[in-house]
């Protein structure tokens, strides 16, 4: 019987994952490895800051294992939205590692692919003008020429279709910008001749590892065979179960709907899908069903600097000072704004969370009982560092000593863990692209190219 | 009269994209699940309530029997990690829910 193995070492490249569990999927003779590096779910800063979302020791650590697996068997090693966030400056500083893991290992030598998913900003204003370019998830989100220069760079999310080349092409190791999670998985499959739904089916389920299992874990190893009409999947460590419905459950992680998921150019539903237990930690799903959108979206995603911000943690553990917290602050915050008389006051924001009274859910909190001490978080967001750094400076200073009615304890108000008190953070980012725009092709804006090793490997397209 | 979180297997919270904010319910067994779905509990008037939720902000209350699962989806007040955001991954929205009282 037709069939097809894929290898989910991990749920995001660098989270790591048990050399046994590596060990045991590579002796299934898996006809690929596919590994998504990517998420949004750290926030605006990564993609805005062009910083990665997991160290480089670990990121090398993961990638030396896969690299080996692949130059091994001699099967294909995918990366899906390298860095985490998928940009240029991402895959650059994921080729990077890799240039290095291949000079330290001169026996292995993979044929070596990227594919970009930076959309430049000239073509998503030509679609912005036709109206092809619509918010989405925020009520809001206004897209000009504008917020674009201010944006760092716009990634998409790349479906199967430019994958497809590369593998069609005979690369041994391709690494992606920015890619819907499913995709490279699917890309495998669909090359293979394999059905398009149950191929992006089995993507959704192990770009994530074994967080389909129970104990579920993006740290560990995952197997799925594609099989003409179904996929099954079983993890590689014995210790974790795989059941029916943990495996029908994990298609509500992180997506806004239990059934219908939406990716580049499709539209997937899996509510008729049966889940059938093979064993006790082997389950066979059938039913995946998947429909081409027209026209075909993609989904672009952009952050932009917007503040600077200097912080401090400090505890209270005054019992007069606890029980008139917010009071205190607001009047901390005045006289830090009556400080600075020359500085506009809307230029700068002064913001506290206490941890042990709302600290999590703010205003939305139900409970309103309160510890023995406080934890108090305080920032300055502000137009630059140093103007954030003086400020909160200026905070940190009136609030350790603020004369609050009924004090008995004059020498000090606030228990610093840490000297220096004061975090200069750095910038603050936010999403300020997140919309699905139309386009003609699924490929003419991720382009691929060979990559040379210790090559300048400009980019070519 | 039993607790939500006392009935569920799993009970979480998470962003789906930097929008929005998706809470997930799993039950053991189809008897409880179909308690839960069937007391009405869960439903608009509530989840406005839990959440303080703006007309529009609530997207959805999904039964997924073959999971047995539900899912409710709404948008964040204030976009993951920017100012003002005080849950980056929007993991720890999930409380309010777990004292709701199942008959």
């Amino acid at each position: 019987m037709k069939k097809l193995t894929i290898l989910s070492p991990c749920g995001i490249l660098g989270y790591g994952f048990p050399d046994a569990s590596f060990a045991y999927g590579l002796s299934q003779k898996p006809d690929a490895i596919v590994v998504d590096a990517g998420s949004t779910d750290a926030g605006p800063h990564k993609l805005g800051a062009r910083t990665a979302i997991v160290s480089r020791r670990a990121a090398k650590k993961d990638l030396l294992r896969i690299i080996k697996g692949g130059c091994e068997l001699g099967i294909p090693v995918l990366i899906g939205s390298a860095g985490g966030s998928g940009g240029e400056s991402h895959v650059r500083w994921t080729m990077d590692i890799i240039e290095e893991i291949l000079t330290e290992h001169p026996d292995w030598q993979p044929k070596t692919a990227v594919i970009w998913a930076d959309i430049p900003n000239e073509a998503i204003l030509a679609q912005l003008d036709e109206g092809k370019v619509v918010p989405l998830d925020a009520l809001e989100l206004p897209l000009d020429e504008q917020v674009l220069g201010q944006t760092t760079g716009v990634v998409a999310q790349m479906g199967i279709e430019p994958i497809l080349e590369v593998l069609q092409a005979g690369a041994d190791l391709i690494v992606c910008g920015r890619a819907y999670d499913p995709a490279p998985f699917a890309a495998v499959g669909v090359l293979h001749g394999f059905d398009l739904a149950l191929s992006y089916h089995l993507g959704k389920v192990l770009e994530c590892g074994a967080l389909c299992c129970n104990p579920g874990t993006t740290k560990d190893c995952m197997l799925g065979v594609l099989y003409e009409d179904c996929f099954e999947v079983y993890p590689c460590d014995e210790k974790r179960l795989c059941t029916p419905t943990s495996v029908a459950a994990h298609t509500f992680y992180e997506k806004d709907h239990p059934y219908l998921l939406h990716g580049p150019g499709i539209a997937m539903d899996l509510s008729l899908c049966s889940f059938e237990a093979l064993s006790r930690n082997r389950v066979r799903v059938k039913g995946s069903r998947l429909s081409a959108t027209d026209p075909y979206q993609i989904k672009l995603e952009g952050a932009r600097k917007v503040a600077y911000r200097t912080f401090v943690v400090a505890g209270v553990r005054d019992p007069l000072l606890v029980s008139q917290i917010e009071e205190v602050e607001v009047l901390v915050r005045e006289s830090v704004q009556e400080q600075y008389p020359e500085i506009e006051r809307d230029a700068y924001s002064i913001n506290f969370i206490n941890y042990g009274k709302d600290g999590v859910m703010g205003s939305l909190e139900p409970e309103h009982s309160v510890g023995h001490e406080l934890g108090v978080v305080f920032e300055v967001l502000a137009p630059t560092q140093e103007l954030a750094n003086a400020l909160c400076a200026s905070v940190r200073s009136t609030f350790m000593h603020y004369g609050y009615e009924g004090r008995k304890a004059t020498a000090g108000n606030l228990a610093f863990p840490f000297a220096p008190s004061d975090i200069p953070f750095g910038a603050v980012y936010a999403f300020s692209v997140y919309h699905l725009m139309d386009v003609d092709s699924p490929t003419a804006l991720f382009p691929w190219q060979w990559w040379e090793r210790g090559g300048s490997n400009d980019k070519t397209v | 009269m039993t607790r939500l979180y006392e009935l569920a297997r799993m009970l979480r919270s998470k962003n789906s994209g930097p929008f929005l904010i998706t809470l997930d319910l799993f039950f053991d067994d189809l008897a409880t699940y179909r308690r839960v779905v069937e007391s009405g509990v869960l439903c608009e008037a509530t989840l406005n309530s839990c959440y303080q939720l703006a007309a529009g902000q609530l997207l959805g209350i999904y039964f997924f029997e073959s999971a047995l699962g539900i899912k409710i989806t709404y948008r964040r007040p204030v976009s993951s990690g920017t100012c003002g955001d005080r849950d980056v991954y929007g993991a720890q929205q999930h409380a309010p829910l777990m004292n709701l009282l199942i008959p």
